[in-house]
């Protein structure tokens, strides 16, 4: 049957074994892209979906009419978040390697996106993320004991205890629970949106998935209730080219961007170098001014790359070019702020070394903090009887119940 | 005959039958190129083909749907659902139309699907890695439940699975697939190649659906159970050095009324463990056949062993698994003398 089949499979550039070959992803020079007006119409915009937004350009400039123009603060800023994004990232990952915590998903070579995007909006704004998102958790202020505490789901852990690493949540923070199941909290962004259009709020909702999960039917959902009711919604595919051996071409990108899935549905779609701090900052401040403005809805792929593996539960060299991520055109989102930064006199090697230093130091002190209320395996327990709670607001009495069993089971 | 732990049963299952039926294929998340993120499908596409063995977008609602659709030109489609925790994207399309599909067109059309997907907990999975929901699929005619306890019956079990004309849900309980478990951690892992159901013949055999495997004969009491908790029972009834009888059902759907109903009628008292959650589960369907088949013979209250009913909480896995005290407890209440 095979050798007649006419059935179509998605070409994967490069496995193991092969040369890596990105000729596929669609490039536009630095400050190629025309930037519209914020309340321009989507019909008029189509080619914004298919073309690449950059501001950074190789030599470490920033060009076009999408150049955000920040303050050095705010990029030094940006750089300090997303240096720690990493070395927190780099320590958790030795943490759960050395049996400390159970599991963890790094955003290796993604910083840029959670970081820029985070410091685009305003702390008003709902951000509904995804599991590979901590950047924006850094951005909001989470300190870092705090998130260090939900992956040993220790004594202080914000979860008590009930979700896998890296789950976190801060309703101060109006950071939404992160779920462990793919793009469910995409249409549930829309509808926060349509509440702030409801009671009459600017604020906006922005939300997070990979590609690999806007498969799912609920990316769909997102798409057309933020269409239909135009909700003031930031809906943002991280397209990392990978979901776990899941090449991008099988979550349809082979034959379109995933950023022209917005236009099919009446909204604005942005395709976006998301390596590029600048080119991302600047998209969402965009999108925010839209959606704040009356706008509507927009639909922005960030172009990136996954870095590391999907999970510390997977291993990418069974699956792709173990040499790809050195090909990848887009680089590194850090080498690149700070190369512009260095060349406009607002940075040096010497202070990136220093800054290095700082931040490694806070994290293994943060990481000292953290353990004294408890690892998976030492030091101060959450109680167990916390397991009951929060099933509901008032614990029935079939839990009641089985809460004193288990006691009784526990001695 | 070979050792194979489950993982490699059901690779040899989708294998031979693969080989056998030009109409099978196997298609999910990861199953293709990588083999499964549980290596189940391993070497299977190199070996038969990307038509065959097919990688598909993250879609579970997707993922049924195509199978069906495939089903019904002809095709015998295996489909994997990563975790049993993603299976509800999928869940209308195996409700309303999987399970109706037959009923509702008179017999003329069919949809053969096998779902495969691992389940339990055990791995620190938290709450979206680790439930067992094969009661909420045990509720809707149509569709079979089969849930292995070993390589031998996974094996068999899988391959008659795919050769049913139904559809069928297959949960793979996934602490098992390297070993048997008996529901202490803190020991050390067994493999199954120690184990006398990790003999697996190399080639095509069928376990029958609808046939409960008595795992041990006894007198004092009777278990029923499957899973996972087959192993943890039978080593908290050996630790207490009860004379129980052990059954694994193998499969809820079709269910071996009349191997539950002798033995109870045997024993006169019963416990029934499984690793889901208590509230409308499977246990209490099996409760009420007892209670409806063999009233009169019970000596005491049926006692049940379950998860609790709140979501898998990650650091609190072996608090809320069924472990063997559980079953210890629930032993020595239906002994005790009325």
């Amino acid at each position: 049957m095979s050798n007649k089949s006419r059935l179509h499979l998605p070409r994967v550039p490069a496995r193991p074994g092969e040369t890596p070959d990105f000729s596929y992803v669609q490039l536009s020079p630095a400050g190629a892209v025309p930037r519209p007006e914020v309340n321009a119409r989507a019909r008029d915009m189509m080619p914004l979906s298919v073309e690449l937004v950059r501001v950074l350009d190789d030599n470490g400039g920033a060009v076009g009419p999408w150049h955000p123009h920040l303050d050095a603060a705010d990029l030094q800023v940006g750089l300090r978040h997303m240096l720690l994004t990493r070395i927190f990232d780099d320590r958790m990952q030795r943490m759960q390697r050395g049996g400390k915590i159970s599991f963890y998903i790094r955003s290796l070579g993604e910083e840029a996106v959670s970081v820029a995007q985070g410091m685009a909006l305003r702390p008003s704004d709902m951000l509904f993320p995804g599991y590979r998102n901590q950047g924006l958790q850094i951005v909001r202020g989470m300190s870092l004991v705090d998130l260090m505490s939900q992956l040993l789901s220790n004594t202080k852990d914000m979860c008590k205890g009930r979700q896998l690493p890296v789950m976190y949540h801060s309703r101060a923070n109006n950071l939404f629970s992160i779920s462990g199941n793919l793009a469910t909290q995409f249409p549930q962004a829309v509808g926060w949106a349509m509440a702030a259009a409801i009671k009459g709020e600017d604020n906006l909702a922005a939300t997070w998935i990979g590609e690999g999960s806007s498969a799912e039917a609920d990316f769909h959902h997102a798409l057309l209730f933020a269409s239909v009711y135009q909700a003031p919604v930031i809906l943002n595919v991280v397209n990392n080219q990978w979901a776990i051996s899941t090449f991008q071409g099988y979550a349809g990108g082979e034959q379109r961007s995933f950023a022209a899935r917005g236009p099919g549905y009446g909204m604005a779609g942005i395709r976006v170098d998301g390596n590029d701090f600048l080119a991302v900052y600047a998209v969402t401040q965009w999108a925010a001014e839209r959606a704040r403005t009356g706008g509507g809805p927009t639909l922005i792929e960030l172009v990136t790359y996954r870095g590391a593996a999907h999970s510390t539960s997977d291993d990418p060299a069974r699956y792709r070019a173990k040499d790809d991520a050195e090909h990848w055109p887009l680089g590194d989102p850090i080498l690149r702020l700070k190369a512009h930064l260095i060349k406009t006199g607002e940075w040096s090697e010497a202070r990136h070394q220093a800054l290095t230093a700082e931040l490694e130091a806070l994290v293994a002190s943060s990481w000292k903090e953290a353990v004294a209320f408890g690892t998976m395996t030492e030091g101060p327990r959450l109680d167990a009887d916390l397991m009951f709670e929060d099933v509901f607001k008032e614990m029935p009495q079939h839990l009641q119940r089985q809460q004193a069993l288990m006691r009784q089971e526990r001695g | 005959m070979a050792s194979m732990n489950m993982i490699q049963a059901l690779n040899s299952a989708m294998d031979i039958m693969l080989g056998k039926d030009p109409s099978v294929v196997l298609m999910g998340e990861d199953v293709g190129y990588f083999g499964g993120v549980f290596r189940a499908t391993e070497g299977l596409q190199r070996k038969y083909g990307e038509h065959r063995v097919i990688d598909t977008p993250i879609a579970e609602g997707g993922i049924v749907a195509t199978a069906i659709g495939m089903s019904i030109n002809g095709l015998r489609p295996v489909a994997e659902i990563q975790f049993a925790d993603y299976i509800y994207p999928g869940f209308d399309q195996i409700v309303s139309e999987l399970a109706r599909i037959r009923y509702r067109s008179a017999g003329d059309f069919f949809a053969p699907v096998t779902i495969r997907t691992p389940c339990g907990g055990g791995i620190r999975g938290g709450q979206t890695h680790s439930q067992s929901p094969e009661g909420i699929f045990t509720h809707v005619s149509g569709i079979k439940v089969v849930m292995p306890s070993n390589p031998f019956d996974a094996k068999g079990l899988l391959i008659t699975c795919i050769e049913d004309d139904d559809p069928v849900v297959f949960f793979e309980p996934k602490r098992l697939y390297n070993g048997p478990f008996d529901g202490d951690p803190n020991k050390p892992a067994v493999p199954w190649s120690a184990h006398a159901k990790g003999q697996v013949d190399d080639g095509y055999y069928k376990v029958p659906l609808g046939k409960a495997d008595i795992v041990r004969a006894g007198a004092a009491v009777t278990i029923i159970t499957y899973g996972t908790m087959v192993h943890v029972a039978a080593a908290a009834a050996a630790a207490m050095n009860v004379d129980a009888e052990i059954i694994d059902l193998r499969s809820l759907v079709p269910l071996d009324v009349d191997t539950i109903c002798t033995s109870v009628r045997k024993t006169g008292r019963c416990v029934v463990a499984h690793e889901a959650t208590r509230f409308s589960g499977f246990g209490a369907e099996i409760l009420s056949i007892i209670q409806e088949e063999c009233f009169w013979n019970l000596e005491a209250p049926i006692v049940r062993v379950t998860g609790w009913d709140t979501p898998y909480p990650h650091a609190f896995e072996w608090e809320y698994f069924p472990g063997q005290a559980r079953v210890r407890a629930a032993l020595k209440t239906v002994l005790e003398p009325a």
